[in-house]
């Protein structure tokens, strides 16, 4: 991990005296356990600041958007994947990047951390394998792969797919895991159920946004939740309004996320936000065999027709 | 002005008592974390809770509130014609609000209840309540109230200040409403041992390690601050979502927003936010704050500037750390708020 | 506790359309209780909040003069969606009015100086109601020398048409209208910018002599140089800001430009006020 670290900030430190970039956007140290925060860095003296630990589950993509100068982004690899998407679609020119690629092993989940230990917790000291989590009197040890988020415990692409070096070699992928699991559940359920399950998930929602906000998918400059002209939602806490948010907003990202879990991640009152998202990959997948970012040379199922579609509805 | 001692035995009976002559709201965990609910009959506090995930403001301004309503049809002959809403004024007893919190509402005040203007949906509800504060013996890392003109035994917006200390509650009777109220839960014992409230206010308040500048805010120019170098950095890892200002007790901000249905209507008032760019749109599509970086800087300069010029009252937070807990991306008002108070536009060097 | 969030319910009395481009419109308001007029008593230069039932408010200055009584009028830009559903209302339809709203010009301070009205496009309604407050025979004596530039596009774009052509004839205020082209050959009044006509046509400055400024941000930009190389003072320049409102009695939040709201502290400030404030509006 600390390796990770060095390699960062020397890939920093001679791009920005070299150069060839205007910026290298990364992480510093944040003020909370379990918290960095997203940094530029513009000149070379300021490269000690960069971070990187078990807590860079910000995705760096979302920083790119339509900015014009040479970015050197350190990207994990949903933050690749998420980068690759906003090259297709012309959020971010490739050749105005260079992309510190790291293979990621996993973040750790701070929500379910702060929910069992509370809000007084003091410090979490990461070793690479463990956490050490200290509170008010006392010490206890977690297993880093315990205590990861749910989608990078998930997760079967680690590894960068669009990089310009690595800060470190290659990690296995995860085989075997089960990414649908929790999808497949909630399919299982009977309409009832299922309308109790969402009607339950959203009620904390507070329509902060944050969700929308943190995903590198949601730019577009007027939100359909933000129009006036027509409004197409209510904005009171009806509800109706709020699940149109999140289910359209979902259909938005539909073949076009990557999993990484930002959304769920900045939520300040604990939704799964990526169940949504979660059964839409899905159906990419299955009826499409996509995954969203992988390469640059395909556009999203959505956004392109082919001759030989396996359906017929559009013949 | 009265200390009593209620054995935490007798403290049940109390609730189920006050419930007769009160709404009675406090913290309950639901799912993770403790929000304040309206207590049913047998349904109790959790007096050993933190604090709530978010702030307790919704009780005295919900995120949505019907102002008026209205019909358009026009065959009745109040068509087009706004109606008050019949609002609930029953008294209520708020148990168990951290001072922070409770101190928050004062500080709201100031804008709800102006000289020129009074809005009255926040006045009735505010004076509706009996606030019943319990003193934070055990302060979270993140709070630092006692430098932004609180603390965890803060009494100014408290009806009644309890302490916990182990089998019983102290009960410190601040206002009449207090008194009051501690007559209608029966809690009518004096404490023989007072005086130990303000060593364990003490205590508490030495747990708290993290602090804020403040006292160079009011001296500074706001243009100096205003074109710090310092804010294209402090914005830079905003996402510019609502989460800081709607988990805050000081944010007050609001919308006000026509509903109809079919040929009825509402008008309502809902949160509104700062950080959100429709916020402060014209019209015309000219955004006088168009830059997330505007929108932030908006922020740290109301509750710490513009604020303090204004009401010459202090800073418009009370220090209860939400922000800094909630914010996805770490963006911290103790530092914000320490490079306002140090700035000094005559030795900046700013960075080429 | 009265609520000052309760409009007044008013009846549309008549509609003008202003301007060839038929995008502003003026919109004549008879209260249905004759009572909440009196209740309304304002100054010029105050706005108030159009409430239309079911689609929501918009702040808009008060263009009739209080020396006119029995209605109150607003010209209103279609812009928004608010006011695109106000102008296609009808003579006889019912909404609200809330207000008086803000602070006005400062007509104590103004009383016995030289006033020069300048203003462009459709940021003229208070500027009218300021003009017709002075012109009334109770209220003439109360000021020196009365000098408007107004300027608009074109000859179709200018307001109130009518009532320029006859303050024109009058020889107690002195009318600068201009307009950046003009296509019709009869036209005889001035053709050029605001600035440019205020530097020929403004009187000099003086302890005296107060400017009230009101029009589009480019208009500002550049008169306002203008002004400082005439040479008057800062604290003698008064504009009329603008931006988005909800309560429109300082408490919503939004439309503070520093710590003043524009709704309540505003939308009058001197220039000498706003140079320490940050420029958002």
């Amino acid at each position: 991990m600390s390796g990770y670290q060095d390699k960062i900030k020397e890939v920093a430190l001679r791009l920005l005296k070299d150069g060839s970039v205007d910026m290298v956007i990364g992480f510093r140290k944040g003020t909370l356990p379990m918290m960095n925060e997203p940094c530029f860095i513009r000149r070379p003296e300021d490269v000690h600041q960069l971070v990187w630990d078990s807590n860079c589950g910000i995705n760096l993509a979302n920083y790119l958007t339509d900015r014009k100068e040479k970015i050197a982004v350190v990207a994990k690899g949903c933050d690749s994947r998420n980068i690759v998407t906003h090259i297709i679609e012309n959020k971010i020119k490739r050749e105005n990047l260079h992309i510190i690629g790291v293979p990621c092993q996993g973040m750790v989940d701070k929500r379910r951390i702060i929910s069992e230990f509370g809000d007084t917790l003091l410090d979490v000291a990461d070793d690479g394998e463990n956490l050490k989590i200290k509170i008010h009197g006392s010490e206890k040890s977690l297993k880093k792969t315990d205590v990861l988020q749910s989608n990078c415990a998930a997760c079967i692409h680690r590894n960068p797919v669009l990089f310009d070096e690595l800060a470190g070699e290659l990690v296995p992928e995860q085989a075997g895991v089960d990414r649908y699991a929790e999808v497949n559940r909630v399919e299982a359920m009977s309409p009832q159920e299922k309308w109790q399950y969402f009607e339950d998930l959203l009620s904390p929602c507070i329509r902060c946004y944050a969700c929308r906000n943190a995903c590198p998918l949601c730019y577009c400059p007027t939100c359909f939740v933000d129009e006036s002209r027509p409004q197409w939602v209510g904005k009171s806490q009806d509800p109706i309004d709020i699940r149109t948010f999140h289910f359209l907003r979902a259909y938005h990202c539909a073949g076009r996320c990557t999993d990484c879990g930002a959304c769920e991640r900045a939520c300040p009152v604990g939704i799964k936000v990526r169940q949504f998202t979660s059964k839409l990959n899905k159906d990419a997948f299955e009826m499409f065999g996509w995954e969203a970012g992988m390469t640059l040379d395909e556009r999203p199922p959505l956004d392109t027709y082919k001759p030989n579609d396996p359906n017929d509805f559009i013949k | 002005m009265k200390v009593f001692t209620i054995d935490k035995k007798e403290w049940a009976l109390g609730i189920e008592k006050a419930k007769s002559a009160y709404q009675v709201l406090g913290p309950v965990k639901e799912k993770e974390w403790h929000c304040f609910k309206a207590l049913g009959k047998d349904e109790q506090p959790d007096m050993t809770y933190t604090n709530t995930r978010l702030s307790p403001k919704f009780l005295v301004q919900p995120q949505t509130e019907p102002m008026f309503t209205y019909t358009l049809d026009e065959s009745r002959p109040d068509h087009h014609i706004l109606k008050e809403v019949q609002e609930d004024v029953c008294p209520k007893a708020v148990i168990g609000i951290r001072p922070c919190d409770a101190a928050a509402f004062l500080l709201v005040k100031r804008n709800f209840d102006a000289p020129q203007y009074q809005d009255p949906y926040w006045l009735k509800a505010y004076n509706s309540m009996t606030f019943v504060g319990l003193a934070c013996n055990d302060p979270c890392p993140t709070c630092f109230c006692t430098s932004a003109g609180c603390g965890p035994f803060h009494e100014a917006g408290l009806d009644v200040l309890l302490v916990d200390s182990g089998d019983r509650f102290l009960a410190k009777s601040l206002t009449d409403k207090g008194i009051a109220l501690l007559a209608a839960a029966g809690w009518n014992s004096l404490a023989d041992d007072a005086g130990k409230i303000e060593a364990m206010k003490q205590a508490a308040e030495s747990r708290i390690a993290s602090r804020i500048s403040t006292d160079r805010l009011k001296a500074k120019e706001t243009t100096h601050i205003y074109d710090a170098p310092f804010w294209e950095d402090t914005a830079f890892s905003c996402i510019n979502c609502g989460t800081c200002t709607y988990s805050c007790p000081t944010c007050w901000c609001f919308d006000i927003q026509d509903e109809n249905r079919g040929n009825t209507g509402v008008r309502l008032r809902n949160w509104d936010s700062c950080m959100f760019p429709l916020f402060t749109m014209h019209g015309t599509g000219h955004n006088p704050r168009g830059a997330k970086m505007q929108r932030v800087r908006q922020r740290f300069m109301h509750k710490l500037k513009y604020y303090v010029d204004k009401y010459d009252n202090g800073i418009q937070c009370v220090g209860c750390g939400r922000c800094i807990r909630l914010c996805p991306v770490n963006i911290d008002i103790r530092k914000v708020c320490n490079q306002m108070n140090d700035y000094d536009p005559a030795a900046c060097v700013c960075p080429a | 506790m009265q609520n000052p969030y309760m409009p007044y319910p008013v009846r549309i009395d008549e509609i003008i359309t202003e301007t060839e481009d038929k995008n502003l419109k003026t919109f004549k308001f008879v209260f249905l209780d004759p009572e909440d007029e009196e209740k309304f008593a304002y100054k010029a230069g105050q706005f108030a909040e159009l409430s239309v039932t079911g689609k929501g408010e918009i702040p808009i200055g008060i263009a009739s003069s209080p020396t006119e009584k029995g209605f109150v009028k607003f010209t209103v830009n279609k812009v928004g969606l608010v006011s695109s559903f106000l102008h296609a209302m009808k003579v006889g339809d019912i909404m609200g009015l809330r207000g008086p709203l803000g602070n006005s010009y400062p007509w104590e301070a103004l009383e016995g100086k030289n006033v020069v009205i300048i203003g462009g496009g459709f940021a003229f309604t208070t500027l009218r109601s300021s003009i017709v407050y002075m012109l009334d025979p109770a209220n003439r004596s109360r000021f020196k020398d009365i000098n408007v530039i107004y300027g608009a596009r074109s000859p179709g774009m200018l307001l109130y048409r009518d009532e320029l052509a006859a303050w024109e004839r009058r020889d107690d205020i002195h009318m600068h209208i201009t307009v950046d082209a003009a296509n019709d050959p009869g036209w005889k009044y001035n053709v050029g910018f605001v600035p440019t006509i205020t530097e020929q046509k403004a009187p000099e400055a003086d302890a005296d002599t107060f400017a009230i400024i009101c029009g589009p941000p480019i208009m500002i930009k550049f008169t306002q140089p203008v002004l400082d190389k005439m040479g008057y003072a800062h604290d003698h320049i008064i504009m009329s800001l603008e931006n988005r409102m909800k309560c429109g009695i300082g408490m919503c939040g939004r439309c503070n430009v520093g710590k003043e709201f524009v709704c309540k502290d505003g939308p009058v400030f001197t220039l000498a006020q706003l140079t320490n404030m940050p420029k958002e509006y």
